[in-house]
């Protein structure tokens, strides 16, 4: 196992160092669907800038990073390739660690360690030479998920407080991570017993904590709290409408300035608001948990990037078991793909050529959310039925002993 | 009965220009020894010369220094030289409010709304959009030693169109109007069918030989007269030519009148008639000008006829003219609707002589400045400035200020570059007519620049209006304010007409994906077993109602 993880992961730090020197990096680094305002590489360097010229990064509304990014790169800008280089490789090993793990569990199936390395090309590509701090959040959250999955509640809770304080959406990650303790540590969840309270309150208790002091030590860095309007409020309010491939930005051009802030309130409890009931449905699989959770922030959140679909892709493979139960792969992958080539295409058409117009890139927009609703659902579905499977054993039969179909009710 | 102090003189300036146009400058002056602003005197009720609107507004508002201008055309800075009294395209308004205000944006709102009254003109589109607090370059020029820019606005709009219903409210303020004096030739028709055409109106406190202090307002015209768009083929300039008018009278409340022709390239240039023996020189813009005079005050100007008409022909072909020294020009590089690039050019044609400039920039929140990628290079080298003031925009709050020192090799040419990026804008931001572009306003370069002439720094009472406008500190250096294009740029827009599309479909796609998970969340897998036919389920029904045992 690990001889041929280290020569892959060499393989892929020398196909990145290539990316990365070539003229193919500014190019990515600039386009709309790699990058957002809140994490281009462009505006972490114009906070620096305006750091340097004495005025406060967040005086204006170019800056949306947190504190702590200012702390990281004041001294590694000029290291940030490394950098960039190095946080996607926590991502690849989560994953080969989370194929791992199943596999173990479950123990079906040979070691797919190359099926991993594929899967894990297509979506790492498309971030791969990406100049934003998309890398380092995913990287933050892959951690997290490591620290849960080898069951260390105090770590887990700081790196979720961390990730929680980059952007607020992983907040939802906070039920997931305590199912999976409570699963581990035998403690069943019942809202009377009292062990569960317990361990609750303690995760809960090391979470708040951490999160009360990264804010504090951000305060303190600049001795304001500017940051909080426009880093949490930026993400919350969506005041910058630069086209990304979420489905807010056009929707907040277009809209009536009357019905505005109840559509801003429908749409971010839209990326909490599925918490609680798959909490419910899945408090024995905290583990598919996670990757749910992070599939809809990625696609609800109000500025995504195709870092973000990079990172729930990149626990697919973990589920290539669920292959067999899968009904629209074949419809969900050509809808991607084909998205994936028509931005680039269609975005050139209505910027630079100026022969379409915002609708045809929109509806790229949408199509590509809809394949990914899609896609997450599928899965969600190949989990539930294989479930049913391994209760109800793999062929069923009708009353009349004829073959019987499985439907939802 | 309270003698009424104050004076008012009136000036035209009439200067041929190398390239055959004509440049004449209006320049009214009222002087009034009174102090709105001070406190425990009767309120100011009784206005003789001095326009009682403006006073009000003044009064009102705590202002100490009002500028506003109307300008219709760009100064052609190479062809033309220097004006006597620069402006913008567009209508350019700056204020420093009186120290005692406590609420300087809200003062600033209601003037610009109450001059936009005064003038017929949309100012009150200056909000806090476009509104700067410039740190280093607008100073004022009359009293006052205000270093806090807290106290000081500046705007500019430089989409705005000056008309016919701009000039009448303005030629109101003047005391004879435009029945008597200078004004009678300001008629529109002919004052509008220019090159470039500026109406100002400046009112600034001033120290009247230091013992008391007097307002001063001055509003001054300033008209290019083009040489082809007159029709006729001679070069041949008359009074009645350029406005349609010629003088009659002085105006009768004026203590001074006078038509000055400049005649430095005389007589190789042009031929002047009628001849007058008053001759006057001046230092103006660095560079001694002899002008010829003629005093309207007196009845002898105006001859037999009662009737006073300059007339200038043109002899020779137009020689070289004086190069100015500071020029500026703006434009935009790039390509497509994503970002872009403001290129400044700045040009020193001093042959051996640095100086340094104070270059202002105010660009709108849309256009969103990376200040990490401004470079300065002049000769091809890096050229540092000493000092940034910038200021970064918040989005639909406020633009980007940007001040700069830099200072400019001998004979050369500096470039200012920065990047910028356009943004996507809410439906309802955009103007009627978007795919015309969005206006960003003029720069403005304002420096000392060495003369090679020295300048008097007295002010005494017979000097010419247009040598007195700026105060002149010192000898070696006169000050230039020049104003770049305004540039002209596109922005993406979303298409207008989808405003119920947009939501229904976005909605849509939300809605699937809630409706897969409501699916996979709230129901379970069973075996699908057929419904039994209809007969069975009949006899069913009945045999529930009986209670008897169901069939199978």
């Amino acid at each position: 196992m690990a001889a041929p993880l280290t020569l892959l992961l060499i393989v892929a730090v020398t196909i990145r160092a290539v990316l990365f020197r070539s003229s193919l990096a500014e190019l990515i680094s600039e386009r709309v669907e790699v990058v957002s305002p809140l994490n281009a590489w462009k505006r972490v360097v114009e906070g620096l800038a305006l750091l340097d010229l004495g005025v406060s990064p967040y005086s204006g509304d170019v800056f949306h990073e947190t504190p702590l990014m200012i702390y990281l790169f004041h001294f590694t800008v000029d290291y940030a390739e490394i950098v960039f280089m190095v946080s996607p490789y926590f991502v690849d090993c989560l994953s080969c660690l989370l194929a791992s793990l199943d596999r173990a569990k479950i123990a079906i199936g040979s070691n797919n360690l190359k099926s991993d390395l594929l899967f894990n090309f297509p979506g790492c590509l498309r971030h791969i030479i990406s100049f934003s701090t998309c890398g380092l959040n995913n990287a933050i959250i892959a951690l997290f998920i490591f620290c849960t999955l080898k069951g260390s509640a105090l770590l887990s809770g700081i790196l979720l407080a961390l990730a929680t304080y980059q952007s607020i959406y992983p907040l939802t990650l906070f039920a997931p991570a305590l199912l999976f303790f409570l699963q581990r540590l035998y403690i069943p969840v019942n809202l009377r017993r009292s062990s569960f309270w317990c361990f609750t309150l303690q995760y809960a208790f090391i979470y708040v904590g951490s999160l009360v002091v990264i804010t504090g030590l951000s305060f303190f860095l600049l001795g304001s709290w500017d940051f909080i309007p426009s880093v949490y409020g930026f993400i919350f309010s969506v005041p910058d409408l630069t086209p990304n491939i979420g489905l807010f930005w056009y929707f907040f051009a277009e809209m009536f300035e009357h019905f505005r802030l109840f559509f801003i309130c429908v749409f971010q409890i839209n990326v909490f608001f599925y918490t609680i009931p798959l909490s419910i449905k899945l408090k024995e699989h905290p583990v598919f948990l996670i990757f749910m959770q992070i599939a809809i922030i990625s696609i609800f959140k109000s500025y995504p990037t195709v870092g973000d679909v990079a990172l729930y892709m990149a626990f697919l493979p973990a589920w290539s078991h669920l292959y067999r139960f899968l009904r629209n792969i074949f419809l969900v992958s050509c809808v991607l793909l084909a998205c994936s080539a028509l931005f680039p295409v269609l975005w050139h058409l209505w910027i630079y050529a100026g022969s379409a117009n915002s609708n045809f890139y929109y509806a790229i927009t949408l199509l590509f959310n809809f394949g990914q609703i899609l896609l997450v659902s599928d899965y969600f579905y190949a989990y539930l039925r294989r479930e049913h499977h391994l209760t109800h054993g793999l062929y069923l039969k009708k009353k009349d002993g004829t073959e019987a179909t499985l439907v939802l009710k | 009965c309270q003698p009424h102090p104050g004076s008012f003189q009136e000036e035209l300036v009439i200067r041929p220009l190398h390239s055959g146009d004509i440049y004449a400058s209006f320049q009214f002056r009222t002087l009034w020894d009174t102090d709105f602003l001070q406190e425990g005197q009767k309120k100011v009720s009784h206005y003789r010369l001095f326009p009682k609107s403006l006073g009000q507004v003044l009064s009102k508002f705590s202002v100490q220094e009002l500028h506003i201008s109307f300008t219709q055309g760009f100064w052609r800075t190479m062809q033309w030289g220097q004006p006597f009294i620069p402006s913008p395209p567009g209508a350019e308004l700056w204020v420093w409010f009186h120290d005692t205000v406590s609420d300087v944006d809200g003062n600033w709102k209601e003037l610009t709304n109450v001059l936009s009254g005064i003038f017929c003109a949309s100012l009150n589109f200056i909000d806090m959009t476009n509104t700067v607090q410039p740190s280093a370059s607008f100073k004022p020029l009359g009293l006052g030693n205000a270093t806090d820019h807290r106290f000081l606005r500046y705007a500019t709009l430089p989409r705005e169109i000056v008309c016919t219903e701009n000039l009448t409210p303005w030629k109101k303020l003047l005391p004879c109007g435009s029945k008597a004096g200078l004004a009678v030739l300001m008629k529109s028709e002919k004052l509008f069918h220019s090159s470039f055409h500026s109406q100002a109106v400046h009112i600034r406190p001033i120290c009247q030989q230091c013992t008391s202090k007097a307002w001063e307002l001055r509003q001054t015209l300033n008209v290019v007269f083009d040489h082809y768009t007159s029709g006729q083929g001679k070069k041949e300039w008359s009074l009645f030519k350029m406005f349609s008018r010629t003088l009659t009278e002085a105006c009768p409340l004026a203590s001074s009148s006078k038509v000055y022709v400049d005649i430095t390239d005389n007589p190789e240039l042009f031929e002047l008639s009628p001849a007058t023996p008053l001759l006057s020189q001046a230092v103006v813009l660095g560079d001694r000008r002899t002008y010829s005079v003629y005093d309207l005050t007196r009845a002898e100007t105006f001859g037999q006829l009662r009737s006073f008409n300059l007339l200038l022909r043109w002899k020779g072909d137009s020689g070289d003219m004086l190069r100015p020294l500071l020029h500026a020009e703006r434009y935009v590089a790039g390509f497509g609707l994503q970002t872009g690039e403001i290129h400044t050019v700045i040009y020193n044609n001093h042959p051996y002589r640095a100086f340094p400039v104070l270059l202002m920039d105010s660009v709108p929140w849309y256009l969103q400045l990376y200040i990490h990628t401004l470079t300065v290079t002049s000769k091809s080298r890096d050229n540092k400035p000493s000092y940034i003031h910038y200021q970064p925009a918040k989005d639909r709050h406020r633009p980007h200020l940007l001040e700069m020192l830099i200072q400019l090799p001998p004979h050369s040419m500096t470039e200012v570059t920065v990047q910028f990026e356009r943004a996507l804008l809410k439906w309802t931001e955009y103007t009627p007519d978007p795919n015309h572009g969005f206006y960003v306003g003029s720069s403005v370069v304002s420096a000392l620049v060495p003369s090679m002439v020295a300048m008097s720094t007295n002010f005494t009472q017979d000097q010419p209006l247009f040598s007195s406008f700026v105060p002149v500190k010192e000898e070696s250096s006169y000050f230039v304010r020049v104003y770049t294009e305004p540039l002209l740029v596109n922005l993406p827009t979303p298409d207008f007409s989808m405003p119920y599309n947009v939501i229904c479909l976005t909605c849509t796609v939300v809605a699937v994906g809630y409706g897969s998970f409501y699916n996979l969340l709230t129901r379970t897998f069973q075996v699908d077993e057929p419904s039994p036919p209809l007969a069975k389920r009949l006899a069913n029904f009945i045999r529930r109602i009986r209670g008897v045992p169901l069939l199978a």
